[in-house]
């Protein structure tokens, strides 16, 4: 099937696009791959990327040049929850490091893996701005605080439960 | 006693809407400044108060808006920064998140005074729950008549958009800023042209943190004059500071800048001492990029007088013996800590967040980044650290934007503080894999502070 945004999200792509000048409906770019992400499977393959080029009338290196230049696009398929754990200086302090490798054993997948179920990828990433908080890590559109060992266990938990649910 | 401007409200139930903020006395800098100030008065304003932009660099913000080019026909634009990623630092995340009409009411002021008609909040990306937050205190603000056409009947017209950013630390600096606002990947631009002159779309620009833009708020309410009565020397006004590692009481504070560095880390009111009765061992004051001090340097300056949390005091000495205010992102470390690996861990960031356009930047952040992880396998070489100055020093000053001397400085500070501590690495490397160097012969000289 041919990769193509819903009704909803297309009027939400021309209300972003209205925000710029005329002619200048490359800057919606970043926010349109991040509904592009969102919207097939939270990553951006090529075919995807070409769909947002063809929206927004640009070439198509422009949008792979900018989705593989910043961090939270995913070039390659994720899990359907990915652990985002903080791993710079003050989130270190605070055992971070500890985290990291608790979740590799719990899912046994190393850091860039998912686990075969397609469930859970894990991901190392660099200050996310939680360091009074830490040890810390992205779960979607949520930060997730002052991490401990049960906590990981409730979020996995309640990450298969919900999945579980949905299927 | 400390004095708040911009967190005074912070903790009143329901501050983040609309109702509760304008109640609490919100949108009346605005009422004042677009009924009764013309847009040169407000820049003049900001100009008295002898406010500095809060991103970082310290810049003196009235100084920044007077720049602006207003060349007839041609739109100009105010982006607010909002890319806060400097590792330590999470005090703008604090204020959208809590208080965020702030920002909003400090917006419309100044694209009032810059005369930007189309304004744009750039936040990092991570921030995803933010941008509701902030979307939603717009949405409020338009409907009550603070945006939208013909503001107050004055005439002026002023729309705030947030656009996200994706992840990338480089875009906190202003011209990457506008190149991902543009769409573009985020290689800062070669200056000049400066944003005030050629910016967003090359129209005039002027880039603000998003406290920076939060004490205009204040700075109208009580007077330019007034707010630089607040601080001490060119250190006016408040600054957030947002403090973190081994400390009692991790967290956002705000502080009139004429506290003393060791009160603000043993004071019940800040971070309340140092975890565990531990001692300190060393302090990164302004964010991952400033260099760190250790304990004895970081309370008192070589001189030996008292060090305060304001921009002079913590830049007395220079690079030698001093730090910086940066963006007040304060990272603590106490005795248990090495200061190799958390040298590393910035070093590894510094390599994973350069935009890889200047070759002194993209080569010599990933050298560094390999020989600190060499020294933290215990595979280092004693010629190692005198590779590592040398590779800093390449760095810094030899690249378009400021991101390389962010990268080069931690690691000269680190060495030139600790340099006993990396030998010791290399000497002990066994040893060094299972314990820290604590605190050894430069230590702490004060007692532990109950």
């Amino acid at each position: 099937m041919a990769v193509q945004f819903s009704q909803d999200t297309m009027n939400k792509v021309q209300e972003i696009i209205a925000r710029y000048p005329e002619g200048k409906q490359k800057s919606a770019l970043l926010p349109i791959l991040h509904l592009a992400q969102e919207s097939f499977g939270g990553w951006l393959s090529v075919e995807t990327m070409d769909y947002v080029a063809s929206i927004l009338n640009l070439t198509k290196i422009e949008v792979y040049e900018v989705a593989t230049f910043y961090s939270m696009y995913n070039t390659k398929p994720v899990g359907k929850y990915v652990f985002e754990v903080c791993q710079t200086g003050p989130c270190m302090i605070e055992g971070s490091d500890e985290i990291i490798n608790y979740i590799k054993d719990k899912l046994n997948i190393g850091v860039g893996e998912t686990t075969q179920d397609g469930l859970f990828t894990l991901k190392t990433v660099e200050c996310l701005g939680a360091c009074g908080y830490a040890p810390m890590m992205q779960l979607g559109k949520h930060y997730k605080e002052h991490l401990t060992k049960e906590k990981i266990d409730t979020i996995i938990e309640e990450c298969s439960k919900s999945a579980s649910v949905n299927n | 006693m400390s004095i708040k401007l911009l967190l005074d409200k912070v903790h009143v139930e329901g501050i983040r809407t609309y109702e509760v903020y304008k109640r609490e006395g919100g949108y009346r800098a605005a009422e004042k400044a677009l009924k009764t100030m013309s847009p040169d008065a407000i820049v003049e304003e900001v100009k008295k108060s002898g406010l500095r932009g809060r991103g970082g660099a310290g810049f003196p913000t009235g100084l920044k808006w007077s720049f602006l080019a207003k060349p007839e026909g041609i739109p100009r634009h105010l982006v607010c920064n909002a890319d806060e990623s400097e590792p330590g630092t999470f005090k703008d995340r604090y204020l959208m998140e809590f208080i965020p009409h702030l920002l909003i009411e400090g917006l419309l002021i100044a694209s009032y005074a810059l005369g930007s008609n189309n304004t744009y909040i750039y936040i990092r990306g991570e921030y995803a729950w933010i941008v509701d937050i902030l979307e939603q205190a717009i949405q409020e603000a338009k409907n009550n008549g603070w945006l939208g056409k013909n503001i107050l009947g004055t005439g002026f017209d002023c729309n705030i958009y947030v656009q996200r950013g994706a992840g990338a630390y480089i875009c906190g600096e202003e011209t990457a800023l506008i190149e991902s606002l543009e769409g573009k990947r985020g290689n800062p631009r070669i200056k000049p042209p400066f944003p005030a002159v050629q910016g967003l779309w090359n129209r005039p620009t002027v880039v603000n943190n998003v406290e920076t833009i939060a004490a205009v708020v204040p700075i109208i309410n009580i007077t330019g004059e007034e707010y630089a009565k607040i601080g001490v020397g060119r250190s006016t006004g408040t600054k957030l500071i947002s403090a973190c590692g081994n400390i009692n009481k991790p967290g956002v504070y705000e502080i009139d800048m004429t506290i003393s560095v060791e009160e603000f880390i043993y004071s019940d009111e800040w971070c309340g001492g140092i975890k565990n009765g531990k001692r300190l061992k060393a302090c990164i004051p302004g964010g991952s990029s400033v260099p760190i001090l250790p304990a004895n340097l970081l309370l008192k300056t070589a001189k030996g007088e008292t060090r305060y949390m304001n921009y002079e005091s913590l830049n007395d000495g220079g690079f030698v013996s001093g730090s910086m205010m940066g963006s007040g992102g304060f990272i603590v470390l106490d005795e248990d800590q090495c200061i190799v690996k958390h040298t590393a861990t910035l070093a590894h960031f510094y390599r994973h967040e350069s935009c890889g356009q200047c070759s002194p930047c993209r080569e010599g952040t990933s050298w560094m980044d390999k020989i600190f992880q060499r020294l933290e396998k215990g595979q280092g070489k004693m010629s190692d650290i005198d590779l590592l100055w040398h590779i800093q020093y390449n760095i810094d000053g030899n690249t378009i934007c400021p991101l390389g001397d962010a990268a080069a400085w931690p690691v000269a500070a680190a060495i030139r503080h600790f340099r006993d501590e990396f030998e010791w690495h290399i000497t002990h490397a066994a040893e060094a894999q299972t314990r820290n160097f604590g605190l050894a012969h430069y230590a702490d000289p004060l007692p532990v502070v109950q």
